[in-house]
């Protein structure tokens, strides 16, 4: 009896488990084409990758397990088979293991919230982190949507995540400068560019993240239905903006902009 | 319908991205309310009634507001939310974080940051780092949605003479606290507001050099940026980033100084009127887009335009 309480306590006191969501985006190098018919961007046979906010996000919580702060990382990414690949990504550069929820859909914000939210009831971690925006669709929504249904608080754009005890401090980059805030766990962090700079992963990590477990569970075992609300009309090239003129000096940049442009 | 903007303030005024939202709200139609959630917020009411096109002001005045976190925020805006048609906040760091909090609570998608209104269920708005433009359809009851403050002329501050009530505030489940801040200190316009805009890059070499900047904005009155290369240097805060996820900008003119143009750069600034461009790397990218290109070494031609202006 004694040795069981025992057990709990340590259990509640000293483990901290990490949720971390990755998506698989398009390489961030790529160089984006809209499609002639202007019905998406065109991603055929083009180079994909992890999206980089969330290789912040994993590489944060792999610090915070260095730190014998966390003691469990587990990567969910949703999508299509081929995902895999960035949950093996995530376990070679330190997560323990993957579930991946298998959709060919293109699912918006608030059914990946519902998805994770399902996740979270499961796994109950301690700390959720994601990158705080995906580099295709550019919503900046999940986190705080997941925060929303799980009632969890959140700490969004962090440059820096400090857990102690029963709460984090995040800091959080913001447009006049850093603000940060106390959060009681569990809580929701989404990584902003400068939280840390992610490791490379080393060939034998590679080779040991194939043998780590990876879950594939579909929506619907998650009891999670898919909605959709939105619909992309269209999509089309930005305005073009075409080169101008290269001035030799400095007076004629100041006679240009004070006569042609007129804006000095 | 009518559209509910929350207002972004800092408890006495109003701030200007909050006149473009209305502006956004103007071009949906409907009747415009503007949420003022602050503590002892009440010029900053008094503020936003006068802004043009808004008919009525809510206030909530609680400490629970005094930060605009985004739990608490997120709670009273699906509250008061539930009964209008659409829900706008500016898409600065303050509307990102709560705005989608509150539209998951109120179990609908959302829209982030708008840059035009086609109709009142349609819009358009950047992805991929704004290499492509979206032309999104909503059928969402509520349609929640961020405003990019650059697609939309603000309204003016002046002119309206709207009723302001107050709304008792939701209790703060207490999850989260503001612990501190580190803000920017500076005389020179914001960078989001400002008509003119100089920028430095990783070519500046370190932050000592960006005295340079600084002496030229404040003889041309301008705002001072910086490239994400130059803030990951150390060189200058991270406020003073433009770029994808930094600000965007779009004023009069825009000097892009030893930056060489990272298309996450230029998602933050290409839709400056004019753009100039001092680099000493002639194939540098940010040529393609500058108005006027000038291929020198920056030490000397900062100087010497500061001299000549």
């Amino acid at each position: 009896m004694l040795t069981s309480l025992l057990k709990i306590h340590l259990i509640d006191g000293e483990s901290m488990k990490i949720l971390v969501a990755v998506k698989r985006v398009i390489d961030y190098n790529v160089k984006v084409r809209v499609k002639a018919d202007n019905t998406d961007v065109d991603l055929a046979n083009v180079k994909m990758a992890m999206n980089p906010f969330c290789e912040i996000a994993v590489e944060e919580a792999v610090r915070l397990k260095e730190k014998g702060v966390a003691t469990e990382i587990v990567v969910v990414s949703i999508g299509p088979k081929v995902a895999q690949e960035q949950i093996r990504t995530s376990l070679a550069l330190g997560a323990d293991r993957g579930i991946l929820v298998e959709t060919e859909e293109k699912l918006e914000s608030l059914t990946v919230a519902k998805i994770l939210k399902a996740i979270v009831d499961k796994e109950q971690p301690q700390l959720v982190i994601l990158g705080k925006q995906s580099i295709d669709n550019d919503n900046n929504q999940t986190g705080q949507m997941l925060g929303a249904l799980t009632g969890m608080a959140q700490g969004t754009f962090a440059s820096e995540v400090v857990v102690e005890g029963d709460k984090v401090n995040v800091t959080r980059e913001i447009d006049s400068g850093l603000r940060t805030v106390g959060l009681t766990l569990p809580a929701i962090v989404t990584s902003d560019l400068r939280l840390n700079e992610p490791r490379y992963a080393s060939l034998p990590n590679i080779m040991k993240a194939k043998r780590k477990p990876l879950e594939v569970v579909t929506t619907s075992d998650l009891g999670v239905e898919v909605k959709s609300t939105q619909t992309l009309v269209k999509v089309t090239p930005p305005a073009e903006r075409s080169a101008g003129i290269k001035v030799a000096s400095v007076d004629e940049l100041v006679e240009k902009l004070k006569n042609e442009a007129k804006v000095l | 319908m009518s559209i509910l903007v929350i207002a972004e303030h800092d408890n006495s005024a109003v701030n200007a991205a909050t006149l473009n939202t209305v502006a956004a709200a103007k071009a949906i139609g409907g009747d415009v309310t503007l949420l003022v959630a602050g503590l002892d917020c009440a010029s900053a009411a008094e503020a936003a009634a006068k802004v043009e096109g808004v008919a009525k002001v809510l206030v909530a005045d609680d400490a629970a507001y005094q930060y605009q976190l985004a739990e608490a925020m997120g709670d009273l805006v699906a509250e008061l939310g539930k009964d209008y048609g659409h829900i706008l906040a500016p898409a600065t760091t303050t509307g990102k974080d709560f705005l989608p909090r509150a539209a998951a609570l109120l179990d609908v998608n959302m829209i982030s940051e708008i840059i035009s209104v086609v109709s009142a269920d349609t819009f358009t708005r950047p992805i991929y780092a704004g290499n492509a433009i979206a032309t999104v359809q909503t059928s969402d009851s509520i349609k929640v949605a961020t405003v990019r403050a650059t697609g939309f002329d603000p309204v003016s501050a002046e002119g309206g003479s709207a009723s302001v009530e107050t709304v008792s505030a939701i209790s703060d489940k207490g999850i989260s606290a503001f612990v501190g801040e580190e803000l920017a200190k500076s005389d020179r316009p914001e960078l989001t507001a400002a008509s003119i805009v100089i920028s430095g890059g990783r070519g500046m070499q370190n932050g000592e050099n960006f005295e340079m900047l600084y002496k030229l904005a404040d003889k041309l009155g301008a705002a001072v940026g910086a490239s994400r290369a130059a803030v990951d240097a150390g060189f200058v805060p991270n406020d003073m980033q433009v770029g994808q996820t930094g600000k965007i900008v779009a004023p009069d003119l825009y000097v892009a100084v030893g930056i060489s143009g990272a298309i996450q750069h230029l998602a933050g600034m290409k839709d400056s009127k004019v753009i100039v461009a001092i680099n000493k790397d002639e194939e540098a990218p940010i040529f393609q887009v500058a108005d006027y290109g000038l291929v020198a070494d920056l030490f000397e031609a900062i100087p010497e335009l500061e001299s000549k202006v």
